[in-house]
């Protein structure tokens, strides 16, 4: 009686797996993505992420800079275009003028940072969704994919990239973005953690298929959805 | 009052659904709190980002796991789900059994909190055993459970603080589900030595009840009706 109530906890033996490390790498490894398939499945393109006051936006000197490398990769900017490519029907390289020239969107809105701070910061850019319209973007495609002067690369679901807040930031604080936050550039995505708002964005690409490489802190055992 | 010395036959004490979120929680949570403190070094602060205050200047490196923040990260979201499991797993069959009555903590059980404190504090007498469990173990169960849904309910807060932010705004949003996170796993973490102590002292057929579901010579008349 009491070996066959013993023999009924056996199951909690598989957790055992998690002591062989190889066997630990691949168990933790799909932990990871299953968090990402069912994050991706809560998520919701209506439901915007939390906006907020004038009052509640951090002072510009304490929204923090932070990069991978360094805070002013070299850019030449009288010459900079972001090169559009992949799944679009207008591809080509599109200046910034042509990127303000869509419907400007300025939000308050709480960066998070996977290390654990946040900050309440005001930007202002274009959507992301507007500009994939104008390059005629197929709207069956599932991802994009971004590059960037200070060689990070980063890539995106398709739901995200289309949700109204996704922006692509040329403005802080109603300032021309400055240097070390990404100018001229930048993706800013309130329902992401900081290393998916990729900075110094160069080139974007519409695809079905993700790379290889495809997110740099992803890459490394990051979540690649990093989704809020 | 005197302790009944004529110990009655054997009890079925805990089901098979109560052993096995007892171990597979205790695994979870081992692994949640040290791969959670590896996360917290990441930012060991609950203040602003500039100009930042730390609590600490690093957690012990024996006292976490994961090696780096992503590695934390990735022992923290796959236990995360085997912790929601277990703790659903546990709180649907306690529900659906009736077996919750001998755990939660409820009016009747609170002039029972003193005297056995008491006991166990300033060695007064031993109240007699009415039940499985003493009121005040009742009462440091019924905390752990509420501190365990707590923690569970602001670790998903602070995962989708965008997508939750309707049950994140209870909590006071991202940065307060971050900090009532780390209070309620201080809470637990508290719960655990006197826990420990007492399965110490009640010996060895106290603790294999929490294996088989029976104990041989419990200090109460069992429910026959039970099992």
């Amino acid at each position: 009686m009491t070996r066959r109530e013993l023999l009924k906890l056996s199951p909690l033996l598989l957790l055992g797996g998690f002591a062989v490390p190889t066997l630990r790498d691949r168990l933790l490894d799909a932990g990871v993505a299953w968090s990402d398939t069912a994050s991706a499945a809560v998520f919701r393109r209506d439901h915007g992420a939390p906006v907020f006051a004038d009052t509640d936006v951090v002072p510009f000197e304490r929204f923090p800079y932070n990069g991978y490398d360094v805070l002013e990769p070299a850019i030449d900017f009288d010459d900079w275009a972001l090169t559009v490519g992949g799944a679009v029907t207008l591809a080509g390289r599109y200046s910034l003028d042509q990127i303000r020239a869509l419907p400007k969107v300025t939000q308050n809105t709480r960066h998070v940072c996977v290390e654990g701070w946040d900050a309440i910061g005001r930007f202002g850019g274009s959507r992301l969704a507007d500009f994939l319209d104008l390059v005629g973007a197929n709207p069956h495609a599932r991802f994009i994919t971004v590059t960037c002067a200070d060689d990070y690369y980063e890539s995106l679901d398709m739901a995200t990239a289309r949700q109204p807040q996704s922006l692509l930031c040329y403005e802080m604080y109603d300032r021309p973005l400055d240097r070390g936050h990404g100018a001229p550039l930048r993706l800013q995505l309130p329902t992401k953690l900081g290393y998916k708002q990729a900075k110094y964005l160069t080139t974007i690409t519409v695809t079905d298929v993700l790379p290889a490489r495809r997110s740099y802190w992803g890459d490394q055992g990051y979540s690649w959805y990093g989704g809020l | 009052m005197t302790t009944i010395d004529t110990h009655p036959g054997p009890a079925f004490e805990h089901p098979w659904a109560v052993r096995f979120c007892h171990w597979s929680n205790a695994v979870a949570m081992t692994i949640l709190t040290l791969s959670g403190l590896r996360i917290f070094s990441a930012f060991p602060s609950f203040g602003s980002k500039i100009p930042q205050h730390d609590l600490i200047e690093a957690v012990p490196q024996a006292v976490t796991l994961g090696g780096w923040l992503g590695g934390a990260l990735q022992w923290h979201f796959t236990f995360m789900w085997i912790f929601g499991i277990g703790g659903g797993l546990y709180l649907i069959s306690q529900l659906a059994s009736g077996h919750y009555r001998t755990v939660v903590f409820a009016r009747r059980d609170i002039s029972g909190v003193w005297p056995m404190a008491r006991h166990y504090f300033l060695f007064g007498p031993k109240p007699a055993a009415t039940g499985q469990y003493n009121p005040l173990q009742k009462l440091a169960y019924t905390s752990a459970l509420l501190l365990g849904t707590l923690s569970l309910l602001t670790g998903v807060v602070m995962y989708k603080p965008a997508q939750l932010s309707t049950l994140g705004a209870v909590f006071g949003g991202y940065h307060g589900a971050r900090l009532v996170h780390f209070l309620a796993m201080c809470g637990l973490l508290a719960f655990i030595p006197g826990h420990l102590m007492m399965v110490a002292l009640h010996g060895w057929d106290n603790f294999t009840s929490m294996l088989t579901g029976w104990k041989r010579r419990p200090e109460y008349e069992p429910q026959r009706s039970e099992r």
